[in-house]
């Protein structure tokens, strides 16, 4: 659409003088964009590739002298990685699961509900988000260790599934809110009852949210810091980010290579889900926001 | 619009309400399961945390919890340590929104026109928001090392003054630091609304503009902000809320140092419940930092709402 409009300007004879006069500054920031965003992240990608002795060199290159995998044996072998991203895994796709099944329901109710009940929701939803986190543990931690759930994967998955449940139902009511009424009601006069048109009509349209939401709420979980800091103490039942941030602290000073390599394969992941849903989750985004 | 349109989009309206309310009496059965873990899991830890704020609450097992009143703010409002790192928490949440915003909207401005790599700038603009806060951290102070990161290497290529500066380090500059880190992450949520924004500006609109002869200012004064500005204030309003209470990025690159330059709230009511053990006195920050939210979102709504009455 817009780039369109472009084009059309750029025909008028208005424009056409000042187009090159314009480009050169718009290209200028096309660079720092494409280096402020990149450069880290590739920057991370070298020094995980470079050897020790490389990395105590002054004037350090992008392009590291050869591949040093021996950083990624490391961390891997060495440093309990893989037990941290198996936790992380299972956390994340745990949560994942138990969010869609509490909000799908729900979301498909506030979404059709009578206007008073999902205000009131959509309200609860808003105001949840307003509370720092920092708050919210206090009790969390007393009730996780109360249930004698301290320290396990399931207290954090618990915890996981409160932090997530509003914002889940909130991409998910944008969802169902964009699904016509009249194809419910279609199905309603052919007889087929409430659970068989909640079953055969909206569950097929819905999927796609679904799935989107799913994948933010594993995304989420899968990067989550601050409750496992809080809920976690044993190394075995570390999840990614809290192993990584060990490791930084202590031996990852010296280690560079190794902590490259780590948060490199920790961030892997993410990209690919990023991936995967980089358009549903922009619209998704905006459903919630705009029929909400 | 003719008449037999009108009635037929109000008879429409009519059997649409009447639908609904056919479905309603039976959505709360499917509304219950996921009400009740909502309610157990999210208000009741919500109104036992602001309970606790009034309590003597600490860590350890078969502790007796009793009722003060208001005694743990009026201990916090004598503790200027916290008000100190307060006053940080304001800074930073307030500059990573604006740089925030800056930042993602010149990127969205740029992401809606016609160039080379643009394909490329789509991809990595999301890339800081898929990242892991931690690794976040871990890739930004191995690019910040003063001995040994390309920084340093710029500016002294550069011979600009400030190479070899500890910049996670240095008082004068962590805060700025991080804050500039806090933007790089907060970018992309921004770019992608302020995009789709931007992207429904109807073509005719332009057109037309540019026909009449507006210049670029022009068109970006009185069609672009106007397009942008009710996305705009939703997204500083939760960028707000969002920065106030972060924790994961400050935590990991400086752990609220140098000398509690980067000591943000979040930080520090964190340390008083699970370093101190002080829960009742760590929950009536949370609650202190909740009021300042509301105040602080409540002021700017007010003032942005103002504007938009004014125009």
């Amino acid at each position: 659409m817009s780039n369109t409009t472009k084009v059309n300007l750029a025909d008028l004879p208005l424009e056409k003088k000042k187009r090159k006069y314009y480009l050169i500054p718009t290209y200028i920031a096309v660079i720092f964009y494409l280096l402020f965003l990149g450069f880290p992240f590739l920057w991370m990608f070298s020094i995980s590739l470079k050897s020790p002795y490389e990395l105590l060199q002054l004037n350090p290159s992008l392009i590291p002298d050869g591949f040093y995998w021996q950083n990624y044996i490391d961390i891997i072998e060495k440093r309990g990685l893989i037990n941290s991203a198996k936790n992380s895994f299972v956390i994340a796709l745990l949560t994942a699961a138990l969010t869609t099944v509490f909000t799908v329901p729900a979301a498909y109710a506030i979404a059709r509900l009578r206007k008073v009940f999902s205000g009131i929701a959509t309200g609860w939803i808003l105001v949840s988000q307003v509370f720092p986190v920092s708050l919210i543990i206090i009790p969390l931690f007393m009730a996780v260790r109360r249930i004698g759930l301290l320290d396990t994967i399931w207290g954090l998955v618990l915890v996981y599934l409160v932090a997530s449940l509003p914002f889940a139902l909130w991409m998910l009511k944008g969802y169902v809110s964009s699904i016509p009424l009249d194809l419910e009601e279609a199905g309603a006069m052919d007889g087929a009852s409430s659970f068989q048109i909640l079953r055969r009509i909206v569950f097929p349209l819905l999927v796609p949210g679904i799935v989107a939401t799913a994948l933010f709420t594993f995304l989420n979980s899968w990067n989550e810091f601050f409750f496992a800091l809080v809920l976690i103490q044993s190394p075995e039942n570390e999840t990614l980010p809290l192993t990584l941030a060990r490791f930084m602290g202590s031996e990852g000073q010296v280690l560079l290579g190794p902590l490259a390599a780590g948060a490199f394969l920790a961030t892997i992941p993410s990209l690919v889900i990023f991936g995967i849903m980089q358009r549903k989750l922009a619209s998704g985004l905006l459903a919630g926001a705009v029929k909400g | 619009m003719s008449n037999t349109a009108v009635k037929e989009v109000k008879l429409k309206k009519a059997k649409k309400s009447s639908k609904a309310k056919m479905y309603n009496r039976g959505a709360w059965i499917y509304a219950l399961p996921a009400f009740i873990p909502l309610v157990l899991l999210s208000v009741v830890p919500l109104v036992q945390a602001i309970w606790t704020a009034f309590t003597d609450s600490v860590a350890g097992f078969e502790v007796t919890v009793s009722f003060i009143g208001f005694e743990n703010f009026r201990r916090l409002a004598g503790d200027t340590l916290f008000w100190q790192s307060f006053r940080i928490g304001i800074i930073w949440a307030v500059s990573v929104t604006l740089l925030a915003l800056v930042l993602g909207f010149g990127l969205a401005l740029l992401l809606n026109q016609k160039l080379r790599l643009l394909g490329l700038m789509r991809v990595l603009s999301l890339v800081p928001w898929a990242m892991p806060p931690v690794v976040v951290a871990i890739m930004w102070s191995l690019l910040l090392r003063p001995t040994s990161g390309p920084i340093e290497g710029i500016f002294t290529f550069l011979h600009i003054p400030g190479a070899r500066t500890d910049w996670l380090g240095d008082f004068n500059t962590a805060l700025p630091t991080v804050i500039l880190i806090g933007a790089w992450v907060g970018m992309p949520i921004i770019t992608v609304s302020i995009l789709a924004a931007l992207q429904g500006i109807p073509t005719e609109m332009v057109e037309a503009s540019v026909i009449d002869g507006a210049n670029a200012w022009q068109r970006f004064r009185f069609i672009t902000l106007p397009a942008v500005r009710a996305i705009t204030t939703a997204l500083v309003a939760l960028n707000i809320i969002w920065n106030f209470s972060s924790f994961g990025l400050v935590f990991v690159l400086t752990a609220g140092g140098p000398g509690g330059k980067t000591f943000v709230p979040a930080l520090f009511a964190y340390n008083e419940a699970f370093k101190y053990g002080n829960f009742g006195y760590a929950a009536s920050m949370g609650v202190v930092m909740a009021l300042a939210i509301v105040g602080m979102l409540s002021i700017y709504l007010k003032v942005s709402k103002r504007e938009d009455t004014q125009r």
